[in-house]
C-alpha cells in the first residue's frame, strides 16, 4: 500500500543561491501544472517527502522550486548542497491555490512568494497588488523578474534593513496603515504565524473571510 | 545537558543501553521503571547495579516534567498548562465524565495549518513536541490512574508530528508499557493524507478526521490544508482502508452558524459520508477572540443532527465541557506565549 504520494525520479537542472541561506533548484519540467500548485520533493523514493510550491511558469522548461534551508530540518540542508545532475524524487504537482482573474491582493512572506511568481511568469497577473515582506532587500526573491513581468503594485516590505529603499516596517504594519478594498479576493502564502496574523487583520478591516484564500507551509 | 530517557521505546532503550556497553535486557528494565512502576529517578531503580545506575545516570535522566499550572471548571474539567524544552506551553484538557475520564493531548506547540476557528493556530508554529512531551501529558497527570480514554485533539495537528505521534501509542499499548488496548486511543487529524496512511498502517488506535465542510470551496475558506488536501481524497482514502469495524473512524463537525450548518451541508455530508461505517460528531464551536464565525444555536445543531439520522447517519453532539476555562482552545497557552513573545518579523 502506497502511503506517500508517487515519487519519479528526477535530475537537477540547477541550483543556485538567491540570498544567504535561500536557493532556487530547478529540474526539467515533465508534467503540466496550474500556476499555485505544489510539488512533493524528496532524495529518495520512498521517504517523509516535504511540499514546496512551484516558482516557475506553466509552459517554462523547467520545474523550479524556491527553498530557505533550515539547519535544523531532515531535507533542506541536503538539497541545498546538490549540484546539476544529482537524482531528486518528486511527485506530480497538485493543490488547488488558484487566483481568481479579477482584482485581488496577493500577500506573501518569505520564501511565500513562490506561487505567486509561477502566476506571474503564467501571465495570471492582471489586476493584482503584491504585498511582499521580508527582512532585508536580499529577502525579495524574484524582483527583477517581478518588476519586469508585473504590471500591478508591488509593494516590498522590509523589517529590518534601516537603508532600505522600500517600506520600512512589517506586511501587517503597512495593512493596519492602507485602507484595503473589502470586495477584492486576497490571496496569503507564507507560515502559519503570518497568515493567521495577516487574516486578523483584513477581518478587523471587514474583509468577509470568504475573500480570503490561505496557502501555509507546513 | 542529559538526555532524556522518558518517552524512550523500547527499541530506542535498547540502543540507549547497548551505547553504554550494558546488557540488552537492561532496556526491558527502564520501560518497566518508567512506564509500568512510573519512578521518577533513575535511583529509583533498585533492580539495576550501582554501577549500572551510575553509567546511566552520568548521561541521562528520566526527564518528567509536572504541570505548572491547572484551571478548573465549574464542570470538573481541569486545564493543565505544560512548559516544554524550548520555553514554550503546551495544554492538556482532562475532561471527567460519569464513567469515563478522557485526556486530550497535545502534539505540537502551536500549529501550522491556520485553521480560521482555532485559537492555537494564533501563535504560529513553535516546534514539535518530543514523544516524551507527549506522553508526559499523560503520565504527570495527577489523575493518571483514573484515565480511560486518551484523544489526541489538543494543541497542534498529530499527523504533521506522526513519528512522535506512532511512538507515545507504542508506549501506551505495548507490554512493555501501559498495556492499554488502542481501542482507547483516538487520534485526531484534518487530513494530511501521506501521514495519516502510515499512522493507519502502523497502529491500532480510532481515528478521528476534523471535517467541518462537505463543500471543497467553503472548507478551503475555513481551514487552509483543503488547498492541498481535499476532503474528498481523504475520504476516499479512509474508504480504502474499510475503517469500522475494529477501529472507528469518526468525523468531527464543529457547526458555525450560517456557514455549514444548513439543510445544504446536511444533504452533502450524508452524499460525502455514503457507505462509510461513522460516527459524525457535532460540536458546538467555542468562541476565540476576533473570530468572524459564530457557533450553531442548541435547537439548530438538533436538527441538523435529525437531518443526519434520519439519512442513516450516527450522530452525536458533543457535550460542551470545561467553557468557563476555554477548555478546548489554546487560549491559555497562547495567553502565556504572547505574553513573553516579541513581534515575529515578516
Amino acid at each position: 500500500m502506497s502511503h506517500n504520494h508517487t515519487l519519479y525520479k528526477k535530475q537537477v537542472s540547477a541550483i543556485r543561491s538567491v540570498a544567504e541561506g535561500v536557493y532556487v533548484l530547478s529540474f526539467q519540467r515533465s508534467f503540466t501544472f496550474t500556476a499555485g500548485q505544489v510539488i512533493a520533493i524528496d532524495i529518495v523514493p520512498d521517504g517523509e517527502a516535504r511540499l514546496y510550491s512551484i516558482a516557475s511558469g506553466e509552459q517554462d522548461k523547467d520545474i523550479e522550486i524556491l527553498f530557505d534551508e533550515r539547519p535544523e530540518g531532515r531535507l533542506t540542508p541536503i538539497l541545498s548542497r546538490l549540484r546539476a545532475g544529482d537524482s531528486i524524487y518528486v511527485s506530480e504537482p497538485f493543490g488547488s491555490f488558484r487566483s481568481d482573474a479579477g482584482k485581488a491582493y496577493w500577500i506573501a512572506a518569505g520564501t511565500g512568494i513562490a506561487p505567486f511568481v509561477s502566476m506571474i511568469r503564467s501571465g495570471k497577473a492582471d489586476y493584482k497588488t503584491l504585498l511582499h515582506g521580508g527582512r532585508y532587500d536580499e529577502n525579495f526573491y524574484f524582483a527583477s523578474l517581478i518588476e519586469k513581468n508585473f504590471r500591478g503594485k508591488y509593494i516590498r516590505c522590509c523589517s529590518q534593513q534601516e537603508d532600505t529603499a522600500y517600506y520600512k516596517g512589517r506586511l501587517t504594519g503597512w495593512l493596519k496603515e492602507h485602507n484595503l478594498a473589502t470586495d477584492n479576493r486576497y490571496y496569503l502564502c507564507g507560515s502559519a504565524e503570518m497568515v493567521v496574523q495577516v487574516r486578523d487583520i483584513l477581518i478587523s478591516k471587514d474583509v468577509p473571510f470568504q475573500n480570503i484564500v490561505s496557502e501555509t507551509y507546513f | 545537558m542529559k538526555t532524556n530517557l522518558f518517552g524512550l521505546t523500547l527499541f530506542q532503550l535498547k540502543e540507549v543501553v547497548s551505547s553504554l556497553g550494558l546488557p540488552a535486557f537492561t532496556a526491558t528494565q527502564l520501560a518497566d521503571w518508567m512506564y509500568k512502576k512510573q519512578v521518577t529517578s533513575i535511583a529509583s531503580m533498585t533492580n539495576l547495579s550501582k554501577q549500572t545506575r551510575e553509567k546511566l545516570e552520568s548521561k541521562y535522566c528520566i526527564g518528567m516534567t509536572e504541570p505548572s499550572k491547572v484551571q478548573t471548571s465549574t464542570d470538573g474539567t481541569k486545564k493543565y498548562l505544560y512548559p516544554t524544552q524550548i520555553q514554550k506551553f503546551i495544554e492538556a484538557a482532562y475532561i471527567p465524565d460519569d464513567d469515563r475520564a478522557t485526556l486530550c493531548v497535545s502534539t505540537q506547540i502551536g500549529c501550522k495549518m491556520g485553521c480560521l476557528f482555532c485559537m492555537t493556530g494564533k501563535q504560529g508554529f513553535q516546534g514539535n513536541l518530543t514523544t516524551g512531551e507527549i506522553i508526559n501529558q499523560v503520565q504527570s497527570l495527577p489523575e493518571f490512574e483514573k484515565l480511560t480514554n486518551i484523544v489526541y485533539m489538543g494543541m497542534g495537528e498529530p499527523m504533521d508530528n506522526v513519528e512522535a505521534v506512532l511512538n507515545s501509542i507504542e508506549i501506551m499499548t505495548s507490554p512493555w508499557g501501559y498495556e492499554w488496548s488502542p481501542k482507547r486511543i483516538t487520534v485526531s487529524t484534518i487530513g494530511i493524507i501521506p501521514a495519516m496512511n502510515t499512522f493507519l498502517e502502523r497502529s491500532q488506535a480510532h481515528l478521528a478526521v476534523s471535517l467541518h465542510s462537505p463543500f471543497d470551496d467553503e472548507r478551503r475558506e475555513i481551514m487552509p490544508i483543503q488547498n492541498v488536501y481535499p476532503i474528498t481524497q481523504v475520504i476516499s482514502e479512509i474508504r480504502r482502508w474499510q475503517l469500522g469495524r475494529q477501529r472507528r473512524v469518526s468525523f468531527e463537525y464543529i457547526m458555525f452558524k450560517r456557514v455549514n450548518d444548513t439543510p445544504r451541508h446536511a444533504n452533502e455530508l450524508v452524499r460525502l459520508l455514503h457507505g462509510i461505517k461513522c460516527r459524525v460528531n457535532l460540536i458546538r464551536f467555542h468562541a476565540i477572540p476576533d473570530t468572524p464565525l459564530e457557533g450553531t444555536s442548541p435547537e439548530n445543531m438538533v436538527t441538523f443532527q435529525n437531518h443526519l439520522k434520519a439519512k442513516g447517519l450516527t450522530v452525536t453532539i458533543r457535550a460542551s465541557r470545561g467553557e468557563d476555562i476555554f477548555a478546548a482552545c489554546g487560549l491559555l497557552s497562547t495567553k502565556e506565549l504572547l505574553r513573553k513573545q516579541q513581534e515575529t518579523d515578516f
